[in-house]
């Protein structure tokens, strides 16, 4: 078995990386390297890394397949932005308190809906989630109070790149401690055989409820920080579309790779905005790539690697000691020569 | 001595088909008793009835007094009822040591809340369920393939890892189908001490399905015999190798095949 | 109560559309379980192929129409010879995710090439009818009407030929078919070939009652043609003809009675509906994982 890892230090140097990578983007923002519109594509990027990684959840640690994932990102959109704009609290209370609620009510959402839906499975429950998520944009486009088809107009600017990176640290955290509890197994056993989970005294229903409407609340989280960066909500935009866009982030991440759905969300909101020359083949490309991985690499570009910064400085200086221990003996042969002693030797 | 499971007038029927009738049975603690029977007789459709897999149109199961008909399968599991499956299903691509876990789960209590902050409780229970996984894993010697992912195992390992997961839930009954199937001769030698052991160091009564008559006539204490889903015989391996009923049932059906054949 | 029959005419055409293409998705998903989400892009493929014969090349309508059937026909097959054949083993999921990024290529491909901008279709079917005291387009009639030859022509092939029979075998167990000496690979791509087909009639006779198309027209068409299917009960083609007439009448008296806006939500409805109460449909059988 392999050795326990020391844990108060893992969490140090988990906490002084993320600390870190904070402090560098902020001395770019403000040394100017990136600039004002750089730095604002950094808010896209945490709210799709939200999106990707709760899509993930249940793609791809539950296996049950939902295509209505824009649905409960609009319910968490305009439940945050119709707060913020009824209220006037201080910004920085005000921000999370709504994003929270957003959170919460696209939860419930997604436990009313994993209700019925996930008694079915596979392309049923896909479908069926794809029509609850058709029903909330029809709904939304005729409520009174969400703008309809005018939208939602004058939502406060406060997303920030500061709230936004602290939402994706909460998000990954969760959802990485979450995978690796006694609950995380029971919704992975799910995924790998229902009918052995339920033998092996996993009550299935409520782990595939309790996973889905967690990453329902996540997406709501995302939609409250969607919400307050644009300023303005079109229910257009929370289409079949869009869900199939996060799900393409999350199938080429890698369907159970956390670490995946980061790299593959990063990577495919820069992308576009690199080649803008390109924007109207976006699309075009990002299908074919979709296609293009399910027929060759169908366990999406990371399959299901996690990244552990613990583990890889310990691969890294087990390495880097193994390497000195063959030069050691090298350097200093004719002082002593142990190190490099042969096995058979003490034989004789 | 009152019987751990005590079970009467149970029935099912699919459609048209009575798959079940009248099956009356009491286990006692630490009994191994085998459940035989031509294929379709309704073996594995007693398991699944006692599982709850399907629920019984009729009769009662009594699991230590405690009547378990129509509770879902993960309430029956956790009252104390474990099996295994005839086509092996294991959590394939998690470790070894996950699917024991798994099999833990309703012995650990720690809340979603403290699993997220990972409070002391989440620390505690997972030390003492990877201890003991540790344990159950080392009586059937699979220790080292701790880490190994389920699915990469060798046949007669995966059958073996499945009836860790079971006895990680604690069961008072065990449900074995066709453990020795696809085994050689050798290999069902091993399993049938294994059986025995795991009767010895787990106090569990044992039911198992198993077309394999060495095995069933060499350690089943009491055996059942079922076609078309009605108990035609039961009694010890001797009583049974020598009943002219069961013998017509499984020589009748030879005969028929043989004409089928001509 | 003239209103009803008039509301149950529009019902019976929209109806027979989605049962054409009900009949794709159903066939399909019989013969190798898969939601062919790229189904409704074959049938605005089908649209635009007809739209631009006969508007570029004033190409006679009838003849257009026949063309948009073999080139959906021929890009049925090929999207399951390139995109799913290499996943037949791999997960239905693989399979699944792989149907929605043909779907998007599809309609972006359509984007780059005509534009987003809708384009007029003019009806081929010129003329009125008049059914009591309202005007219909002769296309009603010729919608409903070739519908039913099709469907009975549909019965026919399955029922009768050799190829039909074939089809039914794979459905029921593609392993055990092909050691019975079908060819498994031809009988999938005719099935495939066969739904497109339909498709694109189904395509022709949608433009000339809605008159407008665009590259995204296959998705909602082709959503409410699924739950059709479904209605029906997947895998059964009596089910996908039913089904499809069903969402039609359904949808037509809603826009007539509640509002022409819910009729997407009350198309979802009736699928959540029919999912949870039966889930195998009308003429489905159902299915359960042996254990």
């Amino acid at each position: 078995m392999t050795t326990r890892p020391n844990v108060p230090f893992r969490y140090a140097l988990n906490a002084a990386a993320a600390a870190g990578l904070y402090i560098v983007l902020m001395i770019l923002i403000r040394a100017k390297v990136l600039n004002r519109y750089q730095a604002l594509m950094l808010i896209p990027i945490g709210f799709n890394i939200i999106l990707a990684v709760s899509l993930n959840l249940s793609a791809g640690f539950l296996g049950q397949l939902p295509l209505g994932h824009a649905g409960f990102m609009s319910v968490g959109a305009y439940t945050a932005a119709l707060f913020s704009m009824s209220v006037s609290l201080p910004t920085n209370l005000e921000l999370p308190l709504a994003l929270v609620l957003g959170g919460l009510m696209a939860a419930v959402f997604g436990v009313l809906i994993g209700l019925p839906a996930l008694r079915l499975k596979g392309d049923y429950l896909a479908i069926l989630t794809l029509g609850f998520g058709e029903i909330i944009r029809v709904i939304i486009l005729n409520l009174k109070f969400t703008g309809g088809a005018y939208g939602l107009k004058g939502i406060g600017r406060q997303t920030t790149v500061t709230w936004v990176y602290i939402f994706v640290l909460i998000t990954l955290f969760i959802l990485n401690t979450l995978i690796k509890s006694r609950h995380g197994r029971a919704i992975l056993s799910i995924r790998e055989d229902e009918i052995a989970a339920e033998a092996s005294g996993i009550p299935t229903t409520y782990y595939k409820v309790l996973a889905f409407s967690i990453s329902a609340g996540f997406a709501g989280v995302a939609g409250g920080l969607y919400a307050h960066y644009l300023s303005i909500l079109d229910p257009s935009s929370f289409g079949f579309m869009k869900s199939a866009e996060i799900l393409v982030i999350v199938v080429l991440g890698g369907l159970g790779s956390i670490f995946g759905s980061v790299v593959s969300a990063t990577v495919l909101t820069i992308l576009p905005e690199l080649l803008r020359g390109f924007a109207e083949y976006r699309m075009v490309i990002y299908s074919l790539l979709l296609v293009a991985v399910m027929i060759f690499k169908p366990s999406g570009l990371c399959g299901r690697y996690e990244f552990s910064l613990g583990d890889t400085l310990d691969d890294f200086f087990t390495l880097l000691r193994g390497k000195l221990k063959k030069q050691e003996p090298v350097a200093r042969k004719p002082a002593t020569p142990e190190p490099a002693a042969p096995e058979p030797a003490k034989g004789k | 001595m009152t019987p751990i499971l005590d079970i009467s007038h149970l029935g099912i029927k699919f459609g048209g088909l009575q798959a079940l009738d009248d099956f009356n049975l009491q286990v006692q603690n630490r009994e191994i008793l085998g459940l035989i029977g031509p294929n379709g007789a309704g073996k594995t459709t007693v398991f699944n009835l006692l599982t709850n897999v399907y629920q019984p149109s009729k009769g009662k199961i009594q699991l230590t007094g405690e009547n378990i008909v129509g509770k879902t399968t993960h309430e029956v599991t956790r009252h104390g009822i474990a099996r295994t499956f005839q086509n092996i299903r294991l959590f394939k691509s998690l470790s070894v040591l996950d699917n024991v876990k798994i099999g833990l789960h309703n012995s650990m209590s720690y809340s979603l809340f403290s699993s997220c902050l990972r409070l002391p409780s989440y620390w505690k229970e997972e030390a003492a369920a990877a201890k003991f996984g540790g344990e159950l894993l080392a009586v059937f010697d699979m220790e080292r393939l701790a880490d190994v992912p389920a699915g990469s195992l060798p046949y007669g390992a995966q059958r073996r890892l499945e009836i860790v997961r079971a006895l990680a839930t604690n069961p008072k009954v065990l449900l074995l189908d066709e453990p020795a199937a696809g085994m050689n001769p050798s290999e069902t030698a091993e399993l049938m001490r294994t059986i025995h052991d795991v009767r010895d160091k787990f106090d569990v009564a044992i039911i198992l399905i198993e077309h394999d008559m060495s095995l069933v006539m060499g350690m089943c204490e009491r055996i059942l015999v079922l076609n078309y889903g009605l108990v035609i015989a039961q009694g010890t391996p001797d009583e049974i190798r020598n009943d002219p009923v069961v013998i017509e049932a499984y020589l009748g059906q030879q005969e028929e095949e043989k004409e089928k054949i001509e | 109560m003239m209103t009803l029959v008039y509301l149950m005419i529009n019902g019976l055409q929209i109806g027979s559309i989605y049962s054409l293409v009900a009949l794709g998705y159903s066939m399909v998903y019989g013969i190798v379980k898969l939601v062919n989400f790229a189904h409704g892009d074959v049938i605005m493929v089908g649209a635009y192929t007809t739209w631009y014969l006969v508007s570029r090349f004033s190409v006679p309508a009838w003849i257009a129409a026949l063309v948009s059937v073999a080139v959906c026909s021929v890009l049925g097959m090929l999207i399951e010879k390139i995109a799913y054949k290499p996943l037949r083993k791999s997960g239905r999921l693989s399979l699944l995710v792989t149907a929605i990024g043909v779907s998007l290529l599809l309609q972006n491909a359509m984007q780059l090439l005509f534009s987003a901008n809708p384009r007029m279709f003019t009806n081929i079917f010129t003329g009125t009818m008049t059914i009591g005291e309202r005007q219909f387009s002769n296309a009603t009639a010729a919608t409903i009407a070739v519908s039913v030859v099709i469907m009975a022509g549909l019965t026919l092939l399955v029922k009768k030929t050799k190829i039909g029979k074939a089809m039914r075998t794979v459905s029921e167990d593609n392993e055990t078919a092909q050691l019975m000496g079908i060819n498994v690979n031809h009988t999938i791509s005719f099935t495939f070939a066969l739904g497109s087909g339909l498709a694109a009639v189904g395509a022709v006779f949608y433009c000339c009652s809605y008159s407008q198309i665009q590259p995204t027209m296959g998705s909602m068409l082709g959503l409410k043609a699924f739950v059709a299917a479904v209605l029906g009960g997947i895998g059964s083609l009596p089910g996908a003809m039913t089904g499809g007439l069903c969402i039609g009448i359904a949808e037509s008296l809603t826009k007539g009675y509640v509002s022409s806006q819910l009729t997407d939500a009350v198309v979802f409805g009736i699928l959540i509906v029919v999912l949870l109460v039966k889930p195998s449909g009308i003429f489905g059988r159902p299915h359960n994982e042996k254990v």
